[in-house]
């Protein structure tokens, strides 16, 4: 293999990884609201591909994009309002089924409204040929929209958490739910807020990448898992550590390719998943937010 | 010994006795054919309500103990050994009497393995394969634990989608009859249709008999701690890691049981039987059972698999399963049938009309 050839399935990996790294923070989010891993969290990116692709027949593309995050935005809120909200201190088991059925009801809608179909949005710039050639590598302008975007997604996360009040009363929540109510906090919206949000950037993250990865009504569940893997590896609730763990995990996925058949890409990644589980329950970069999630657990 | 215990076999007997003669006479015999199938659906299910019911344990992995059942036996009992007949091992295997020697469909000479030692083998491998993923994976807990096990199921989906052996995307076909007894053969063929109903259904009766044996037993005394409390089965002695592997193991062979069966039923076995959404379709059969409810799981997982089979529900077969699935979890974590919930709507309904008077 020519070292061109490596570098070409690293800036694969890369931008498979950075879409994995904004599933795991999506788990994150909701996570820490509400002790919740919403299962259906990888259908909020097939949701927002969906959607986009269908608006951009109608609307410029930046315009679709923008409609197609708001419309999932307000399919999280949904979620939230109809399906968690009123449960009262439901068991762990009751939750995961719950979100199952959800996710399965989801891509089951998806494929009743858009059918088996293969979709995908045009390129952001240029087209499917279009390539930034660096030496013998050529990298697809798409692919620094993916990693721009996830960038800018992890930055306005940093940023919202740190510095701006609501961000602060959502930590306030996901740190102490009654002191932060008895602060004045509405920790009920909090929680629709952080379906909202995870939502959201789901959804931004289903549009950029649909040119590379294209986007079919079942293609929540994988991501949920490899989402998931990326949690497991980097934490929940740390979003720059979360980024870091969906790098590794999407770069590890692509090169995988060299030894095996491409058929079993996921089972790589799977089998990593259940490697870390079995032998650092404690997550790779072992922090405190994954440890508390096995003793809720 | 009570009563009271046997006396839910006997009506269930009586029912499957009942159901053979209604669609008899109705000359709807055909749909014998897919109450044979939701039969063998049925183990899986009552192996996972055991696991999910008793021991408080989830698993989003168990189409993929069905399918590695099925496909292992349908491979076993297709595969042509001929060419390897030289070999010390097949040789071996035909003194043993393992092998049946015969004609393909094209005429050639064909040597496969029997029904028999096929089955015993899958079910030995399942319980090793079972052993071998339960025993880390059951440390896990909640969230880890659902991960890890729909992992599993995707690894198993993904290997025999991509391996050439197993016959790929279009699955195995062509998969011989299972002769138990002389005379009495596990095969889709329409005379034989009656029996083949009272031999699956006969099976998910024996298997509810002695799974109730072990309910009331120490073991399942021992679950029912594990799924109340952990920590406090513990300190009374229990050794919950090995209860629970158990009934991992357990429900896993069940699952397999069921998956050699219906694949020697069908004569074939594809991929679609390890998709993620045949386990959540299992899992909401225990869910609208009533999680620690056999008798529940059994009797809505057969009329549902009966339902999805004749096509009932459409296009929109698994949405029907995960609609189900949420509902329930949300108006009745504890099942549909039980007797109290019953009284509750009929209860709000009394209420509500006697508010205008009050």
């Amino acid at each position: 293999m020519t070292f061109a050839l490596f570098l070409q399935y690293l800036v694969a990996g890369v931008t498979y990884g950075a879409i994995y790294a904004i599933v795991a923070i999506g788990f994150g989010i909701v996570y820490n609201a509400t002790g919740i891993i919403n299962f259906a969290q990888g259908e909020f990116v097939m949701l927002g591909g969906m959607f986009a692709v269908t608006l951009q027949a109608y609307v410029p593309l930046p315009v679709a994009v923008l409609l197609a995050v708001l419309i999932v935005m307000g399919v999280g809120a949904l979620v939230e309002i109809l399906f968690i909200r009123w449960l009262d201190r439901p068991t762990v088991l009751r939750m995961i089924v719950i979100t199952i059925g959800l996710s399965i009801g989801m891509r089951e809608l998806a494929l009743l409204v858009w059918g088996e179909g293969v979709r995908s949005l045009p390129y952001f710039t240029g087209d499917a040929v279009t390539a930034l050639s660096v030496g013998d590598v050529h990298v697809s302008p798409q692919v620094l929209w993916v990693l721009g975007t996830v960038g800018v997604i992890v930055a306005f996360l940093l940023f919202f958490f740190g510095q701006t009040r609501l961000g602060r009363q959502m930590r306030a929540c996901a740190a102490n739910r009654d002191a932060a109510r008895l602060c004045g906090i509405d920790a009920r919206g909090m929680v629709t807020l952080s379906f909202v949000l995870a939502a959201g950037i789901g959804a931004l993250a289903g549009c950029v990448v649909s040119p590379i990865t294209y986007v079919q009504y079942d293609s929540g569940t994988n991501l949920a898992i490899k989402g998931f893997t990326v949690a497991v590896l980097g934490g929940l609730g740390n979003s720059a550590a979360a980024l870091g763990g969906g790098l590794i995990l999407g770069v590890i996925e692509s090169l995988s390719i060299l030894v095996l058949p491409a058929a079993y890409k996921d089972v790589v990644a799977i089998a990593i998943l259940l490697a870390i589980l079995v032998f650092r329950p404690a997550g790779i970069f072992g922090n405190a937010a994954t440890a508390r999630l096995q003793e809720h657990a | 010994m009570s009563r009271s215990r046997y006396a839910p076999l006997a009506v269930f007997a009586a029912l499957i006795v009942l159901v053979q003669l209604v669609t008899g006479a109705a000359g709807k015999s055909q749909y014998l054919t897919q109450l044979t199938m939701a039969g063998y659906y049925a183990l899986p299910i009552v192996g996972l309500t055991l696991l999910m019911g008793y021991a408080g344990q989830i698993s989003i992995g168990h189409a993929g103990f069905f399918a590695i059942g099925g496909y292992l036996s349908g491979f076993l009992t297709t595969y042509n050994l001929h060419e390897l007949s030289g070999h010390w091992w097949v040789r071996a295997a035909a003194w043993l009497r393992l092998l049946s020697a015969g004609q393909d469909a094209f005429g050639s000479p064909s040597l496969v393995v029997r029904a028999w030692p096929a089955c015993i083998a899958a079910l030995l491998v399942i319980a090793l394969v079972a052993y071998l993923i339960g025993k880390p994976v059951l440390r896990l807990k909640g969230h880890f634990l659902a991960m890890a096990t729909l992992g599993f199921g995707t690894i198993v989906y993904r290997l025999v989608l991509g391996s050439s052996l197993m016959g790929a995307a279009d699955g195995i076909s062509d998969v011989p009859a299972f002769h138990l007894l002389p005379g009495l053969a596990i095969s889709g063929k329409a005379a034989v249709r009656v029996s083949n109903y009272y031999i699956a259904w006969g099976l998910v009766l024996i298997t509810v008999l002695l799974l109730g044996n072990l309910i009331h037993s120490r073991v399942g005394r021992a679950l029912r701690a594990i799924h109340g409390a952990e920590e406090a089965a513990t300190a009374s002695g229990i050794d919950i890691q090995e209860a629970k592997l158990k009934m991992f193991v357990l429900s896993a062979v069940l699952a397999a049981l069921g998956g050699v069966l219906l694949t020697h039923y069908n004569g074939g076995i594809g991929p679609s039987e390890a998709s993620i959404l045949k386990s959540v379709r299992m899992v909401a059969m225990v869910a609208i059972g009533g999680m620690a409810n056999l008798w529940g799981a059994l009797i809505m997982g057969a009329l549902l698999n009966f339902l999805s089979m004749r096509g009932s529900f459409g296009s929109y077969d698994d949405a029907v399963f995960g609609g189900i699935l949420v509902l329930i979890m949300l108006f009745s974590p504890q099942g549909l049938l039980r007797a109290d919930l019953a009284r509750r709507v009929l209860g709000a309904v009394m209420r509500r009309r006697k508010e205008p008077v009050t």
